[in-house]
C-alpha cells in the first residue's frame, strides 16, 4: 500500500481528547512539559536525563543483525522515513527522537514473503553520557509474514521512535525485550498502522533500567485488523518502567487485546501501566479487551493502572477492560506449602504461574524459555533471597 | 506408626470486633491407622480444627498442643508439617492460576521426598492416580484446580492423597457437594489409603452418607468448639436419625 492511499483512508474526524493529544512531527506543538499534564504526570521528568531538550542526539548504540532471506535492511533520510506514512509523533519524546535521529533505519519484509526464522536486532547500549536517537521504520508487505525480535541492553541515554506498516493481509510479531544495565533511561514511542485484516502482535518484555517509559499505538488502515499488545514488566527498586498503550479503533471490525502484567519488588520500585482504547463512530462490529494485572511483592512499591475506554458508537462487539494490583494470595501460598513445598519454591511457581499465560504467547521458543529464566533471576534478587536470610 | 496427637486446642481469629475464640479446648487422639470422624453443624469450628493442624497463619493458637509422633506440630512451618507426614484435603481447594498439576504434583512430591521422583515411574504413577479418581489424563496440563468443577476439585485432593502418601489425612468435607458417583469414587480412593500401613484418618464431615463408604472406627461430634461426645459407629447412626438437636441443646 503506497502512503497516499494510507493517509487517504485516515482522513477522519478529530476527536477532542486529553488522553491523546493530537500527532505532528511539529516540535512546536510539544511544548516542554511541566509534569502536570495528563501524558506526562506519572514520569519523573527529571530522570529522562535532558531527552526531553531539543539538542542534537551524538550517541549510538552498538547493532549486531540477523536478517533471514526476504528481509532487507536499508537507510533513509528522515524526510524519507516519514512519507512513508504512519502516525506522527504523539508526544515531545517521540517528535525529537523524530527529528534528532540523523538518519532513520527501514526493516522490510517483501510482499508475500513467509520469514520463519526470526529477524534479530541487537541492540547495546555503551554509555549514558551522550543521548542516543533512533528512527526505525519496520514496513510488512501484504500478506507476508514476519517475527521481529529487538533486544536492548547495556547503558545509554536512548529516545527511540518506531513506526510500523502493516499491509493487507500482513502478520507481525514485534518483541522487544528492554533488559537494560541499572542506569539506563529508554523512551520509545512505536506507532502502528495495522492494514485490512492484518495482525500485529507486540511484546514488551521491559526487566532493567533505571527509567523506561514505552508509548505503543495503533490504528487501522482498513476493517478486519487485528492488534495484541502483550507486555510484562519485573520492577525493582527504584525502577521506573512506564507503559502506555492506545488503540484508535478507526475501521470498523477490528479486534484490539491488550493484556500487560507485572511485578514489582524493593523500595520505590514504580510502575504505570495506561491503557487508553478509544472506538470511533466509523468503528462498528469491533472487539476490544484490555487488562492490566500487578503482583507487589515487597512493601515500598507502587503500581499505578489506569484502563480507559472512549466509546463514540454502540455498534461493538464487545468491549472490556480489568485491572488489578494485588499481593501475594496468601491462601494460594497455604495450598502449595500445606504440600510441602517450601515457602521460596511456592512464590516462585506463584510468579511463574502469574507470568506464565504471557510468555506462552511468545512464538520464539528459545526466548520464551529465557524469559522464565529471567523472571526468577529478578526473583531470587530480592523476595527469594529475603526468605533465605530469614 | 504415626499418632496425631491434639491436646485442649484452643484457637482464635481476628475479626473486625477483636478476637474471637473458636476451639475451646479439643482433645482427640488419632492412633496408628485409625479413623475418626468429626460430625458437626455448620460453624461449629471443624474448618478451623483442619486448618489449624495444618498451620493456616489465619488461624491463632492461644493454647493447648499438637503433636505427631511426638513431635511439636506447632512449632513447625506450614511446608515442615506436610513433610513430617500431615495431609489437609481442603473443604475449598485454592485455584493457582498458571501452575500446571504436573509441575504441582512433581514439586510436592520432590519436596516430601527430599529427591524427584523417578521421570518415569512418576508419570505412570500421576496417569493412573488420576484414572482411578476420574480425572482425565490431560488434568495434568490445566493449572491447579482453576475452572474445575467443585467434584473435581475434591477428586483431585484425594488423587494427591494417592500420590503423596501421608502418614496421617485430615479430610474436610471431602463429600460435599459430590454426587454419588463421586462420593464413591472419593472414598474408594480413601479407603486405599487407609489400606496402607499405619495411615490415620480424621474425617470431618457435615452429613452421614460418607460414612456408608468409609467406616470410621471412632465418632466424633463436634459442637460449638469442641468435641460434645465421642463414640463409635453407633453414634453416627444416632445422628442420622435424630440430627444434632440433643447436642445442640446441651451447648446452650
Ligand atoms: N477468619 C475468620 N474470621 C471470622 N470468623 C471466622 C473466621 N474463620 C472462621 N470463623 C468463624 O468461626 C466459626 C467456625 O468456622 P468453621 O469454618 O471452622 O466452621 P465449620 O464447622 O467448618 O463450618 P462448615 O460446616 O460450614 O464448614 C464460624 O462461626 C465462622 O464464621
Ligand atoms: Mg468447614
Amino acid at each position: 500500500m503506497t502512503a497516499a492511499v494510507v493517509s487517504d483512508a485516515l482522513e477522519q474526524e478529530h476527536v477532542e481528547s486529553h488522553l491523546h493529544p493530537e500527532p505532528t512531527y511539529d516540535l512546536e506543538a510539544h511544548p516542554t512539559p511541566t509534569g502536570r499534564e495528563e501524558i506526562w504526570r506519572f514520569t519523573p521528568l527529571k530522570r529522562l536525563r535532558g531527552l526531553l531538550e531539543d539538542t542534537p542526539a551524538a550517541g549510538s548504540l552498538e547493532r549486531k543483525l540477523e536478517l533471514p532471506d526476504g528481509v532487507t535492511l536499508s537507510e533513509l533520510s528522515l524526510e524519507e522515513a516519514s512519507a512513508l506514512g504512519g502516525t506522527a509523533p504523539f508526544d515531545r519524546l517521540g517528535a525529537l527522537a523524530a527529528r534528532n535521529a540523523g538518519s532513520a533505519v527501514l526493516l522490510d519484509v517483501a510482499a508475500e514473503a513467509d520469514v520463519t526464522e526470526p529477524v534479530r536486532v541487537q541492540l547495546h547500549g555503551t554509555g549514558t553520557e551522550e543521548a542516543v536517537a533512533g528512527r526505525v521504520v519496520i514496513r510488512v508487505g501484504r500478506h507476508a509474514r514476519a517475527v521481529v525480535l529487538v533486544e536492548h541492553s547495556g547503558s545509554t541515554t536512548y529516545n527511540g521512535f518506531t513506526t510500523v506498516l502493516l499491509g493487507d493481509g500482513a502478520q507481525l510479531d514485534l518483541v522487544h525485550v528492554n533488559d537494560w544495565a541499572d542506569d539506563a533511561v529508554h523512551a520509545e514511542q512505536i506507532n502502528a498502522r495495522v492494514g485490512r485484516d492484518a495482525t500485529l502482535r507486540q511484546f514488551e518484555f521491559t526487566l532493567g533500567g533505571d527509567l523506561v517509559r514505552t508509548s505503543t499505538n495503533v490504528d487501522y488502515a482498513g476493517p478486519g485488523g487485528t492488534a495484541e499488545l502483550f507486555g510484562l514488566y519485573f520492577a525493582d527498586a527504584g525502577q521506573h518502567f512506564e507503559h502506555r498503550l492506545f488503540v484508535d479503533h478507526n475501521a470498523p471490525k477490528t479486534t484490539s487485546n491488550v493484556v500487560y502484567k507485572g511485578a514489582l519488588q524493593g523500595e520505590k520500585a514504580h510502575t504505570v501501566w495506561i491503557g487508553n482504547v478509544l472506538i470511533r463512530k466509523v468503528a462498528e462490529g469491533i472487539e476490544t479487551y484490555e487488562e492490566n494485572r500487578n503482583l507487589v511483592l515487597t512493601d515500598g512499591c507502587q503500581a499505578d493502572s489506569v484502563p480507559n475506554l472512549e466509546i463514540e458508537t454502540g455498534e461493538i462487539e464487545g468491549a472490556g477492560h480489568a485491572s488489578a494490583v494485588g499481593r501475594f494470595d496468601d491462601n494460594q501460598l497455604f495450598y502449595l506449602r500445606s504440600r510441602g513445598i517450601s515457602e521460596a519454591e511456592a512464590r516462585k511457581l506463584v510468579v511463574r504461574g502469574f507470568f506464565d499465560d504471557l510468555i506462552r504467547k511468545v512464538t520464539v521458543p528459545e526466548l520464551a524459555e529465557k524469559l522464565s529464566a529471567q523472571v526468577e533471576e529478578e526473583l531470587q534478587r530480592h523476595v527469594l533471597a529475603d526468605l533465605e536470610l530469614a | 506408626m504415626s499418632t496425631l496427637e491434639i491436646k485442649d486446642l484452643q484457637v482464635q481469629v481476628q475479626t473486625e470486633d477483636g478476637p474471637k475464640e473458636i476451639l475451646k479446648g479439643v482433645t482427640l487422639t488419632i492412633k496408628d491407622g485409625e479413623t475418626h470422624a468429626i460430625m458437626g453443624p455448620n460453624g461449629s469450628g471443624k474448618s478451623t480444627l483442619a486448618y489449624s493442624i495444618a498451620g493456616h497463619p489465619r488461624y491463632e493458637i492461644t493454647g493447648g498442643t499438637v503433636t505427631l509422633d511426638g513431635e511439636d506440630v506447632l512449632e513447625m512451618s506450614v511446608d515442615e508439617r506436610a513433610r513430617a507426614g500431615l495431609f489437609l484435603a481442603m473443604q475449598y481447594p485454592v485455584e493457582v492460576p498458571g501452575v500446571s498439576v504436573a509441575n504441582f504434583l512433581r514439586t510436592a512430591k520432590t519436596a516430601i521426598d527430599g529427591e524427584a521422583p523417578k521421570l518415569r515411574t512418576w508419570v505412570k504413577e500421576v496417569n493412573g492416580a488420576m484414572e482411578r479418581m476420574n480425572l482425565d489424563a490431560s488434568f495434568s496440563q490445566r493449572s491447579v484446580n482453576e475452572g474445575f468443577s467443585g467434584g473435581e476439585k475434591k477428586r483431585h485432593e484425594i488423587a494427591q492423597l494417592d500420590l503423596l502418601d501421608p502418614k496421617v489425612a485430615i479430610l474436610d468435607e471431602t463429600d460435599s457437594g459430590l454426587d454419588i458417583d463421586a462420593l464413591k469414587v472419593v472414598s474408594a480412593g480413601v479407603n486405599r489409603f487407609r489400606e496402607r500401613e499405619g495411615k490415620g484418618v480424621l474425617l470431618i464431615t457435615h452429613y452421614t452418607r460418607i460414612l456408608r463408604y468409609i467406616k470410621p472406627d471412632h465418632v466424633h461430634v463436634f459442637v460449638a468448639g469442641k468435641v460434645a461426645e465421642s463414640g463409635g459407629p453407633e453414634l453416627a447412626e444416632e445422628l442420622e436419625a435424630n440430627g444434632y438437636e440433643r447436642f445442640l441443646e446441651a451447648a446452650v
